[in-house]
């Protein structure tokens, strides 16, 4: 199914937040619903992200390869993004990612092998006085957990699984 | 009046609830603007009031909201709520904790430049902060605060959200602005400023949260109350974002005069195991690098305060560093960070941020060569000038001056 077929009302509200003669400022909300499937954009949806808005496939991929949180790959369910931004860092950050690594049993940038969860080393999220903090990237959007110990942060993705 | 101007939510936690929020004046001050004043009158009140871009620059708002080009129509307001300077965490507070104040300072800027249609833009990591203001939106509307032909006049407005994905240069106004568009957020080269060429080629004012979150009280109470909070350079309020080694990290709402003393010491209840104080990072990642001896910490803050220190006060995104913390270590992290969030666009930038990345890192894994170091300096020094746009030149400030201050730590 597209996306056009299954979001319609979606993609309707979108739109209707632009001029219509600027619909290409349609592309981040857009490609955000095309990340709600599986946690990545497919192919398949930056062609018709791109046949929606009447620019070519290339300029789609520029804008989902440009932005972080725009992933084209699949990935772990959940991605567990730390920060370890200096802020974070000088409140342990650096000491909380490895013991959570060690914990998870995955280096930042791996997998697990059920496919549950991705570790990954970000930069700030606006949380620097509740460090150590990580986010949750799912197909869902992003949730913060904040003043996180080891133990807290163990518990916390237990209840994701 | 109360404790605060800006987080007062942490007085009254309901406000961010439409009924309590006019109960304590909301929106009174919107419907001043539109039925008893023309736009311009609203730009001067902004403009006597000395009121000045809390995201960094400090650039006068009412000032900057005069610029708008009035041959060229629509008009657009942006609020910039990307927020993604290392050490900032203001912007969120404001619009979790008190999001009317902020929206209705929206709406007066709009009127004021006469923009029917508001965006603002947000960080992608803040998604429930979008889909609260996208609730609050809706209950503006609901209560005829948005929409058509606002109070009986003949203004309208219509205010939308718009999440950005995770790149730190949307911060900067024109990459933002390329953003809304749909495109790669990569700066403009300015002039032409946004007020003369904004979104979609059109006259945009973009302001910071914090700045418009000001807005609504300067026009109910008058640019001479403003003014008598604060300093003669910066007057009114701040938010203070303290993070790094110090016992109580959280944002602090303080009037400009302020000395970092109090900020850390009497605020922020000191330092962590009660270590001496080492250096100071004023504006986040992009500050210079501040040695904290008494002098420095005894200076009433405001824009023009620092700039004797080789500083700037920036967004007053205060990291605290203390004597454990070895400064190599510190510009590896500000390295890093400049050298993901450089958006390649200019050779200086993309090239500079690469090889300090591996000047530093190459300095701290194989020792302090005074070679290497000078390397990195140079490199650092070549780059001051030359970039198109603020972030290079951001990347370069911990580095020049934490060599230049912290020698030590580089032998």
């Amino acid at each position: 199914m597209t996306l056009a077929e299954k979001y319609s009302q979606e993609i309707q509200a979108i739109f209707a937040k632009y001029p219509p003669e600027h619909k290409r400022s349609a592309i981040m909300p857009l490609l955000y619903l095309a990340q709600r499937e599986e946690g990545y954009i497919s192919r398949q949806a930056m062609e018709e992200i791109a046949e929606l808005l009447e620019i070519s496939v290339t300029e789609v991929a520029g804008v989902v390869g440009f932005y972080t949180l725009y992933h084209d790959r699949k990935e772990g369910k959940y991605r567990v993004q730390v920060c370890t931004d200096l802020p974070c860092a000088l409140r342990g950050a650096d000491e909380f990612l490895k013991e959570l690594s060690q914990a998870l049993g995955i280096q930042p940038g791996e997998t697990d092998a059920e496919g549950r969860f991705t570790l990954e080393e970000v930069m700030c999220i606006g949380a620097c006085h509740r460090a150590p903090v990580f986010q949750v990237q799912s197909a869902e959007g992003v949730t913060y957990y904040e003043n996180m110990t080891v133990e807290g942060a163990l518990e916390a993705l237990k209840k994701l699984e | 009046m109360t404790q605060y101007l800006l987080l007062r939510h942490r007085e009254i936690p309901e406000i961010s609830r439409l009924e309590v929020y006019r109960q304590h004046g909301g929106f009174e001050a919107f419907r001043k603007a539109v039925t008893g004043m023309t736009p311009d009158q609203v730009t001067e009140v902004v403009k006597a009031s000395g009121l000045r871009g809390r995201g960094g620059a400090g650039f006068p708002t009412g000032l900057k909201w005069s610029f708008m080009d009035r041959k060229n129509w629509p008009h657009y307001v942006v609020a910039n709520a990307d927020e993604s300077e290392p050490g900032t965490f203001k912007d969120r507070e404001i619009m979790e904790g008190n999001p009317f104040q902020f929206l209705e300072g929206v709406a007066i800027a709009s009127y004021a430049v006469g923009a029917n249609r508001a965006y603002i833009y947000l960080r992608g990591e803040y998604q429930h902060i979008a889909r609260w203001l996208d609730e609050k939106i809706a209950e503006m509307e609901a209560a005829g605060l948005l929409g058509e032909r606002l109070f009986g006049t003949d203004y309208s407005l219509r205010m939308y959200t718009h999440l950005g994905a995770g790149a730190y240069i949307c911060g900067e106004e024109t990459a933002l602005l390329e953003s809304l568009e749909g495109k790669r957020g990569q700066p403009r080269v300015r002039p032409p400023f946004p007020p003369s060429f904004g979104l979609y080629g059109k006259p945009t004012v973009v302001n910071n949260v914090e700045t418009l979150a000001n807005v609504p009280l300067i026009v109910q109470n008058g640019a001479e109350w403003y003014r008598s909070m604060g300093t003669a350079d910066a007057p009114g309020v701040k938010i203070f974002s303290l993070s790094g080694r110090v016992k109580r990290p959280g944002n602090y709402e303080l009037p400009f005069g302020v000395t970092f003393r109090q900020l850390i010491y009497e605020y922020g209840g000191g330092i962590l195991d009660d270590r001496p104080i080492k250096a100071i990072m004023p504006a986040g990642a992009s500050s210079s690098l501040l040695r904290a001896d008494d002098r420095l910490l005894d200076t009433p803050l405001d824009y023009a305060s620092l700039r004797p220190f080789g500083g700037d006060l920036g967004s007053a995104s205060v990291i605290v560093i203390d004597d454990t913390v070895s400064i190599d270590w510190v510009i590896q992290k500000t390295i890093r960070f400049f050298k993901h969030e450089s958006c390649g666009k200019c050779t200086p930038c993309r090239e500079g941020t690469y090889w300090m990345k591996h000047l530093i890192d190459r300095i701290r894994t194989n020792g302090k060569e005074e070679k290497q170091v000078q390397l990195l300096l140079d490199v650092a020094r070549q780059m001051q000038g030359k970039c198109l746009c603020a972030l290079g030149e951001f990347s370069t400030m911990a580095v020049v001056s934490g060599i230049e201050r912290f020698g030590e730590d580089f032998r």
